[in-house]
């Protein structure tokens, strides 16, 4: 029981809270399900409740709720273009969804619903499927200049070409694996520090004089987390930006 | 398609599994793999994060999106509203200024109007009350010369008449006899010539 406390995996594990099986897959409630459901419904009613006096000069909250909704609005402008704004809804949900649920992660006793690879790659291919269905619906074959790019001399084209298949196919990847690392490792990290607080501070005055240092590095680590946490978002949001901008112009 | 690629993987092991740790199994299986790598727990998170950022993406792209963009407009209206009220209400006092000062213009030239006119009224009235004034003088002036003159030549008669007799009484005394009365008085007249 000592060992699991220290653990710094332990966090990472999901519990069933209501077992539920269809069609053979184990599709049960689990503890990462209730911070998917805490995460909506902190975001939304954060959203919701903030904006609801419509006030012309904005509070302290309904200034949050604007600067938020305003920064990834000129994000998205800003790298998409004006005809980007026609996915600001599925950008601004990425981002508030990801931003919620990296910082309440920070919370202790709390599940971060971005350390699971899978939750980051299903957002990730989210992105990519948005990007290639909307391309080829607004291009037709025309979103294949994507990999062609322009002023390419004819004797390098099938390298380049690689080059540019292999770099689309590996941005879901690198989407999800950035976000979900991060979160994992800085996770892990403050555990880990935090650990040493505890099992130190059992060895007597000595350990408690001892567990002063990794105190320390967990609460300068949980400052930096903080910023991990906008910034991951931040980039998550930016990317998406940038690859939906490919769906709108392929040719470069 | 990542996603069903990735279901394809992990259908093998969660069917293999799911009849072997339904619900009370898991705890067994999470000391074994990585939790995050843990396949067996992948469709579950799927469907979740699914359902809820689904949910999610709706009710911001119907609710809070509009009400957002709404409030951001509004104000966004309300401001070029209030600047273009400032500029008009800016220009009626630019108007407001400008025909003040070209009424202060209007009555300044008046009131310089007015008093060159008066001005030149009272010259003319000094101008005419001179020349009358003149003009008596110069009548005065006339009749005094024509009365010096008068006198003058009333004088003059005198003085000859005198001559005449002093000339007589000097020719009477030096020639003796009387002198001829028209002779002097022509030599008179010759002298005093």
């Amino acid at each position: 029981m000592a060992a699991d406390k220290v653990d710094p995996i332990h966090q990472f594990q999901i519990h069933p809270i209501i077992p539920l099986h269809i069609g053979g897959y184990d599709v049960s409630f689990t503890n990462s399900a209730l911070f998917m459901v805490v995460t909506v419904v902190l975001a939304s009613a954060f959203l919701y409740m903030t904006t609801a006096s419509r006030s012309l000069v904005p509070g302290r909250l309904q200034s949050v709720s604007e600067m938020a909704y305003e920064f990834v609005g000129n994000m998205l402008r800003d790298a998409a273009g004006k005809q980007g704004m026609r996915f600001f809804p599925l950008v601004f949900s990425l981002f508030m969804f990801v931003l919620v649920a990296n910082l309440i992660g920070l919370i202790p006793y709390f599940f971060t619903v971005t350390s699971h690879i899978i939750v980051t790659f299903t957002l990730a291919a989210l992105v990519i499927g948005t990007v290639i269905v909307y391309g080829f619906a607004k291009h037709g074959f025309g979103f294949l200049k994507l990999f062609v790019p322009h002023g390419v001399p004819v004797y390098l084209l099938p390298l380049v070409v690689a080059i540019e298949v292999i770099s689309f196919v590996s941005r879901p990847v690198s989407l999800s694996v950035r976000l979900f690392a991060n979160m994992l490792a800085g996770h892990i990290t403050l555990k880990v520090f935090s650990g040493f607080v505890v099992s130190l501070s059992a060895l007597g005055a000595v350990g408690v004089a001892g567990s002063i240092l990794p105190l320390a590095m967990a609460v300068a680590l949980t400052a930096l987390e903080l910023l991990v946490a906008f910034l991951q978002a931040y980039v998550f949001a930016v990317l998406t930006c940038m690859y939906l901008n490919d769906a709108l112009h392929p040719s470069h | 398609m990542f996603v069903t690629s990735a279901f394809a993987q992990e259908t093998a092991p969660a069917t293999a599994e799911g009849a072997t740790h339904a619900g009370t199994a898991v705890p067994a299986e999470e000391h074994g793999t990585f939790p995050p790598f843990n396949a067996a727990t992948f469709p579950s998170q799927i469907l979740w994060l699914v359902i809820t950022f689904g949910l999610f993406y709706l009710f911001l792209k119907r609710v809070v999106m509009p009400r957002l963009g709404g409030i951001i407009d509004v104000r966004n209206d309300r401001i070029t509203q209030d600047l273009d009220q400032a500029a008009k209400l800016k220009g009626e006092a630019d108007a407001a200024v400008a025909a003040y000062e070209q009424e202060l213009a209007e009555a300044k030239s008046k009131a310089i109007a007015i008093g060159q006119q008066a001005n030149d009224g009272a010259k003319a009235e000094a101008e005419t009350i001179r020349k009358k004034i003149e003009a008596d003088l110069e009548q005065k002036l006339g009749e005094a010369e024509t009365r010096i003159a008068s006198i003058k030549a009333n004088a003059m008669k005198e003085v000859g008449n005198i001559a005449e007799d002093t000339a007589s009484a000097i020719v009477e005394a030096l020639v003796g006899g009387k002198a001829d009365k028209a002779a002097i008085s022509a030599a008179v007249k010759s002298v005093a010539r």
